[in-house]
C-alpha cells in the first residue's frame, strides 16, 4: 500500500492510510494534548482539547487529532495561534463548570485539566456561569464520585462498558444537566458495579478518586514498585506505591495479562496485610500441653507436617489425604502441590478454589 | 393475497381502479395529525352515520348498488382550515367542517351533488373557491412527494396501487439492475432532503460498493424534531406506501435485505400508520422474502425514537436503533462504511426516499426539470408562525421566499409586516425582508448564514422580538444537547445564560461580544451537526438585527413588547381621573397620587402584575 506523506509541525512522516493524526505525532514525537481518548478504543471526540490545524492545498480546517485520518499532503499544526486559541476555550468553558479549589481536592498534583490549564496559561473562567450542584456519592466503600469535578470526559464510561465489559455507569440526561451515573441514578453501591476501580484510575480529574488517597498526596510516594498481584493465579502486574517505607496504595501496569487494569481485590484488598499486627512471620506449632503455639524454624516445621502425613497414609491408606490450593497461589505453586499429591499421597484427591 | 409475479400487481391496480371508479361518491376526510387535533374523526363518524341512513345506498360495499367510500386521507394541506372535507367525483373542498355541517354535506352534496358554499375556502380578496386547485395556497404547489397525500386512503394498499403505486418498485426489480437505479438516482441530482443536502446517489454508491459486507442497512430518518416542522410526518402518515416503496428500492439498489424506519414516538400515527401498511405490504408480496417473485428480500422495521432531538443526527439515529443512548460519534468512519451494527448503512430522510419512486419511474430527465440546477426537484415545507394560511406545502427548489410567504402562505396574519422567517429549525438562521427574493435551495440558502434544514419555516411579524427568538432556540438546543462535547454542553448553557440577561434587561455591551465569542467558538469545536449549528440562530440575529440587542441592553426597551422583564407599566396623566383604585389594589404599594390627581407608578417597586392595568376603569395605565 503506498504510504501518504503529512508534516507535523514541519516534520515530515509518512504514514499508512486511516492512521489517526494523533497516532502519526506519537510517531515523530510531538505531543498532542487529550482528555478523552483511550488507546486503543475507537475515538471519543468528546472533550476536543487535541484539535488540531490541518492546512491542505490552500485550505485550512480544525479537527481532533484522535479522530481524523491523515490525508496526503496534510501539513498538521499542533501549537498555531488557531489551535491554541481552541485549546483555550475549551479549558475556559471546563473551568466555568469546574470548581477551583484544588488544595482540598485528592487529584491535585495529578490532575491533568489542572496541567492544561497551567500549560495554556488559563487561570480562571471569562465566562462564569451556574455550577452543577450534585451531592456526593460516597455509598461505594473504595472510592469517592464527586459529579460536581466531573468534566464528563466519558473516559470511565468507555473503560467500564468497552475494556472492563461491565457497563455500570453511563450518561443520564441531558445538555448541561448531562452527568456520568449508574443507571437511574442510583447511589453507586447499589448498582451493578463490581468496584474495580479501573474508572477511578481512568478519571483525568478528581470526579473518581480512591478512598485510599486521603492516606497520601501523589507527590508524597517515594518510590513505585513493580510486582505482581499475589491474589489470584491471572498474574496481573501492578506498581506498589510506597510512602514512608509504607505501601499506600497500587497503580495498575501494562502486564501480559492485564493491561493497565485490575480488579477489586488487586485494586483494593491484596496488600494491606503486609503491615498487618496479625501477620504470621514464622512458622509456629501447637504446645500440645499448654495449647500454646510457639515459633519454630521452618525446617522443624515441614518435619512435622511430612510426618504426620505419612502417619496418615500408613494408618489410613492413600485415600485418606487430599491436596487444596489456595486461589491466591501461583500457578507455579499450584503445580507443585499437585505433584506432591499424585507423587507423595499417590492420589488424584486434588484442586483448588481459583473460581473466579 | 400474495402477488407472486409482475402480472399480479397489473391485475390487481386493475381491480382497484375498477373499484374506485365504481363508487358513486366519496368522502375524503382529512386524517392528517392537524385535522385529527381540530376534530375531523368526529367528522367521519358523523359522515359515516348519516351515510349509513341514507335509504337505497351502502357505504364502502363492491357490490352494485349506489355505494359511497368514506376514507381518512393524508394531509389535505392547509392546516389552518381544518378540519378539511373533499367530496369526490365533484372535488369540493369543504373548509372548518363541523359536526352540524355533516347533514347538510351528505343532504346536497353526496346525494344531490350540490355545494354548500358557505363551507367553500374564501380568498383574501372575496374570491370563493369550490376546489382544492382554486385556492391559493394550494394553487402555487407542484405537488411531487405530496402527489397523493390528502387524495387516497392513506393506509388502503389497493387505493395506492390504484393511483399508480408499486409501478416504479416493479420496473427497478424487473427492468433495471441495482446499477442501473443507483445511476438514475444519481443522475437525477436528488440531495439528501433531511437538510444535509448531501447527493443520494453517491452515498448509495458508496454503499453498495461495499460487496464483503455480509449485511447492509437502509436507514429512513424520520425523527423530525425541529419545532415547528411537520412535512415528515405529513408523508409517512399520509402516503406511508409511498415511503416503503422507496426504502424497497433503495434496498435493491445497495443490496440491502434490511431497513429500519426511526419514527418519533411522538407521530403515533405515523407509528401506526407505518406497522399497518408494512403488514399490508408484506402480506401483498411486496415487502420481505421474494418480493413479486423476483428473488429480491427487503425487510422493513419500525423504530421509535424515544423523544431526543438529537437522534436526527446519523449516528446518534443508528446508536440509538442499537439500544444505546443516541450520541453522535466522530468520524470517520462515516455511516456509509460502518454505520447500524458497524455496517454499511444507507441513511435518509423520509421525503428523500419519497422522491425515489418518481425518480425511478419517470425517469432522471423529468427530475431534472423540476426545481434549480444544483438542487433539482421539489421540496416539502412546514409553514407556521405568523402566517395567514400555516400548512404543509410543497414547491420547486428555488422558490422564493416571497412566493412561499405571500403568495401561497396568504401573507402575514392580521395583515401586519413581515420581519423575519426563521429557516432550518433550531439549527438554521433567520431571513429577513431583505432575502425576500432569494431562491430556496441548498446552496443559496448557506450564503446567507442559514439552512434550508428539513423544510420547517417559522414566520416572524414585527411583534416578535428577535432577542426572544435566539433565546428560544438556545434554550432548546442546550436542553437537548446531549451533553458529550464541551463546546456544545457548556458553551449552549453560556450563551443562553447571556441571553437571558439580556431579555432580562440585566445584559451589558460585553455580554455581545461574549456572545459572538461563544457562539464562533461553538459553531468551530462542536462534535455534531447539533452543536456545529447551535449558534446559527444567535449569529443570524446579531448579525441582522444586532439594533434590537442594544435596545434591550442600553434602552432597557423590547419594541415589540414581548420580553416581560423590560415592560414598563405606565399612567397616562391625560387620562387618569385619580380615583386612586390602581393604588388601593396594586400589591406592592408602587403607585402613588392624591385623590382626583393623576397618578404615578414606581419602575423600581412594580412587579409586573398588570393589576392596576386590568383594574383601571378609564383605560389610563399602558405598557410601554
Amino acid at each position: 500500500m503506498s504510504l501518504l506523506h503529512v508534516t507535523i509541525d514541519g516534520i515530515p512522516v509518512e504514514v499508512e492510510k486511516g492512521t489517526t493524526i494523533l497516532e502519526a505525532a506519537e510517531r515523530v514525537g510531538v505531543k498532542i494534548p487529550t482528555l478523552c481518548h483511550i488507546k486503543g478504543l475507537m475515538p471519543d471526540g468528546s472533550c476536543r482539547i487535541c484539535t488540531v490545524e490541518i492546512q491542505n492545498r490552500g485550505r485550512s480546517k480544525m479537527d481532533t487529532a484522535c479522530s481524523a485520518h491523515c490525508s496526503e499532503g496534510d501539513a498538521i499544526l499542533t501549537r498555531s495561534e488557531a489551535v491554541v486559541k481552541a485549546r483555550r476555550g475549551i479549558l475556559d468553558m471546563l473551568l466555568s463548570n469546574h470548581p477551583t479549589n484544588c488544595f482540598s481536592c485528592p487529584s491535585n498534583g495529578e490532575c491533568k485539566l489542572q496541567d492544561l490549564c497551567y500549560e495554556y496559561g488559563v487561570k480562571e473562567t471569562s465566562c462564569p456561569g451556574e455550577m452543577s450542584n450534585r451531592p456526593v456519592d460516597d455509598s461505594n466503600p473504595f472510592f469517592t464520585y464527586d459529579p460536581n469535578l466531573c468534566i464528563l470526559c466519558h473516559r470511565c464510561v468507555n473503560t467500564c462498558h468497552k475494556i472492563v465489559g461491565c457497563g455500570a455507569i453511563d450518561t443520564m440526561e441531558r445538555g448541561f444537566e448531562s452527568v456520568i451515573s449508574p443507571a437511574f441514578g442510583m447511589p453507586w453501591r447499589e448498582s451493578n458495579c463490581e468496584s474495580c476501580g479501573n474508572c477511578v484510575a481512568a478519571c483525568p480529574t478528581g470526579a473518581l478518586t480512591s478512598k485510599r488517597k486521603q492516606n497520601y498526596r501523589p507527590w508524597q510516594v517515594e518510590k513505585k514498585v513493580l510486582t505482581t498481584c499475589p491474589h489470584c493465579a491471572v498474574g496481573c502486574q501492578y506498581y506498589l506505591m510506597v510512602k514512608d517505607n509504607k505501601v499506600v496504595g497500587v497503580e495498575a501496569a501494562d502486564g501480559p495479562s492485564n493491561h493497565n487494569t485490575l480488579c477489586v481485590k488487586g485494586r483494593y484488598g491484596s496488600y494491606d496485610f503486609i503491615h498487618s499486627n496479625g501477620r504470621l512471620t514464622d512458622p509456629l506449632i501447637k504446645d500440645r500441653s499448654t495449647g500454646e503455639f510457639r515459633k519454630a524454624s521452618w525446617e522443624e516445621a515441614l518435619d512435622l507436617v511430612a510426618s504426620k502425613f505419612q502417619a496418615i497414609k500408613r494408618e489410613y491408606g492413600n485415600g485418606a489425604l487430599a491436596g487444596f490450593a489456595c486461589s491466591r497461589s501461583t500457578n507455579e505453586d499450584i503445580y507443585m502441590l499437585q505433584k506432591m499429591v499424585r507423587t507423595c499421597f499417590g492420589n488424584h484427591n486434588t484442586d483448588n478454589c481459583a473460581r473466579v | 393475497m400474495r402477488m407472486e409475479d409482475r402480472n399480479s400487481l397489473l391485475e390487481r391496480r386493475e381491480t382497484a381502479q375498477q373499484a374506485l371508479s365504481a363508487y358513486r361518491c366519496r368522502i375524503l376526510v382529512c386524517a392528517g395529525t392537524g385535522c385529527i387535533a381540530s376534530g375531523s374523526q368526529v367528522i367521519a363518524e358523523t359522515m359515516r352515520k348519516l351515510c349509513q341512513d341514507l335509504p337505497n345506498v351502502e357505504v364502502e360495499c363492491c357490490g352494485h348498488v349506489p355505494h359511497i367510500g368514506i376514507a381518512n386521507t393524508g394531509c389535505q394541506g392547509i392546516c389552518e382550515l381544518g378540519p378539511l372535507v373533499r367530496i369526490e367525483p365533484y372535488h369540493y373542498q369543504y373548509v372548518k367542517v363541523k359536526p352540524e355541517d355533516c347533514a347538510e354535506i351528505v343532504e346536497k352534496t353526496v346525494c344531490r351533488g350540490e355545494p354548500v358554499e358557505r363551507l367553500f375556502y374564501e380568498s383574501q380578496n372575496g374570491k370563493t373557491c369550490p376546489k382544492p386547485e382554486d385556492i391559493p395556497f394550494m394553487a402555487g404547489q407542484t405537488r411531487v412527494v405530496l402527489e397523493h397525500c390528502g387524495n387516497i386512503d392513506a393506509v388502503s394498499l389497493d387505493e395506492y396501487i390504484a393511483v399508480g403505486g408499486y409501478d416504479a418498485l416493479s420496473k427497478a426489480l424487473f427492468d433495471m439492475t441495482p446499477d442501473q437505479v443507483i445511476q438514475e438516482v444519481d443522475r437525477s441530482g436528488l440531495r439528501g432532503r433531511g437538510g444535509g443536502g448531501f447527493p443520494t446517489g453517491t452515498k448509495w454508491k458508496q454503499v453498495a460498493a461495499h460487496t464483503e459486507a455480509p449485511v447492509k442497512y437502509v436507514v429512513c430518518n424520520g425523527d423530525e424534531g425541529d419545532p415547528g416542522a411537520f412535512m415528515d410526518g405529513s408523508v409517512m402518515e399520509g402516503d406511508p406506501y409511498k415511503l416503503i416503496e422507496g426504502l424497497t428500492i433503495a434496498g435493491y439498489a445497495v443490496g440491502a435485505t434490511e431497513g429500519y424506519i426511526y419514527v418519533r414516538a411522538e407521530y403515533p400515527n405515523s407509528v401506526s400508520r407505518l406497522h399497518y401498511a408494512i403488514a399490508q405490504a408484506e402480506e401483498a408480496g411486496l415487502l420481505g422474502e421474494n418480493i413479486l417473485g423476483s428473488g429480491v428480500t427487503f425487510h422493513l422495521h419500525v423504530n421509535r425514537g424515544a423523544g431526543a432531538f438529537v437522534c436526527g443526527e446519523g449516528s446518534a439515529l443508528t446508536a440509538s436503533i442499537e439500544g444505546n443512548r443516541g450520541m453522535p460519534r466522530t468520524k470517520p468512519p462515516r455511516t456509509v462504511d460502518h454505520g447500524l451494527w458497524e455496517q454499511p448503512t444507507v441513511l435518509n430522510n423520509v421525503e428523500t426516499y419519497a422522491n425515489v419512486p418518481n425518480i425511478v419511474l419517470r425517469g432522471a430527465d423529468w427530475f431534472r426539470t423540476i426545481g434549480s440546477d444544483n438542487s433539482p426537484g421539489t421540496k416539502t415545507f412546514s409553514i407556521t408562525g405568523s402566517i395567514a394560511n400555516t400548512g404543509l406545502i410543497e414547491v420547486p427548489m428555488g422558490t422564493t421566499l416571497r412566493e412561499i410567504i405571500y403568495d401561497i402562505g396568504g401573507g402575514i396574519k392580521g395583515g401586519g409586516d413581515f420581519k423575519a422567517v426563521q429557516i432550518g429549525g433550531p439549527s438554521g438562521g433567520c431571513l429577513t425582508r431583505e432575502h425576500l427574493d432569494v431562491g430556496l435551495d441548498f446552496d443559496t440558502v448557506k450564503k446567507y448564514d442559514a439552512i434550508v434544514g428539513s423544510g420547517g419555516l417559522v414566520v416572524m411579524d414585527e411583534h416578535t422580538c428577535m432577542v426572544e427568538v435566539a433565546r428560544f432556540f438556545m434554550s432548546f438546543t442546550q436542553r437537548e444537547s446531549c451533553g458529550k462535547c464541551s463546546p456544545c454542553r457548556i458553551g449552549t448553557k453560556r450563551m443562553l445564560e447571556i441571553l437571558e440577561r439580556i431579555v432580562a434587561g440585566k445584559g451589558t455591551l460585553e455580554d455581545l461580544d461574549k456572545l459572538e465569542e461563544i457562539a464562533e467558538f461553538v459553531r468551530k469545536n462542536s462534535l455534531c451537526g447539533l452543536g456545529k449549528s447551535a449558534p446559527l440562530p444567535v449569529i443570524s440575529t446579531l448579525k441582522r438585527f444586532r439594533k434590537e440587542y442594544e435596545e434591550h441592553i442600553v434602552d432597557h426597551k423590547c419594541a415589540a413588547h414581548v420580553c416581560e422583564a423590560l415592560k414598563q407599566y405606565k399612567v397616562d396623566p391625560d387620562k387618569c381621573i385619580g380615583c386612586t383604585k390602581c393604588a388601593r389594589n396594586c400589591p406592592v404599594e408602587a403607585i402613588s397620587g392624591t385623590v382626583k390627581q393623576p397618578h404615578a407608578i414606581d419602575p423600581d417597586k412594580c412587579i409586573k402584575c398588570g393589576t392596576c392595568l386590568s383594574g383601571c376603569p378609564v383605560g389610563a395605565i399602558y405598557v410601554d
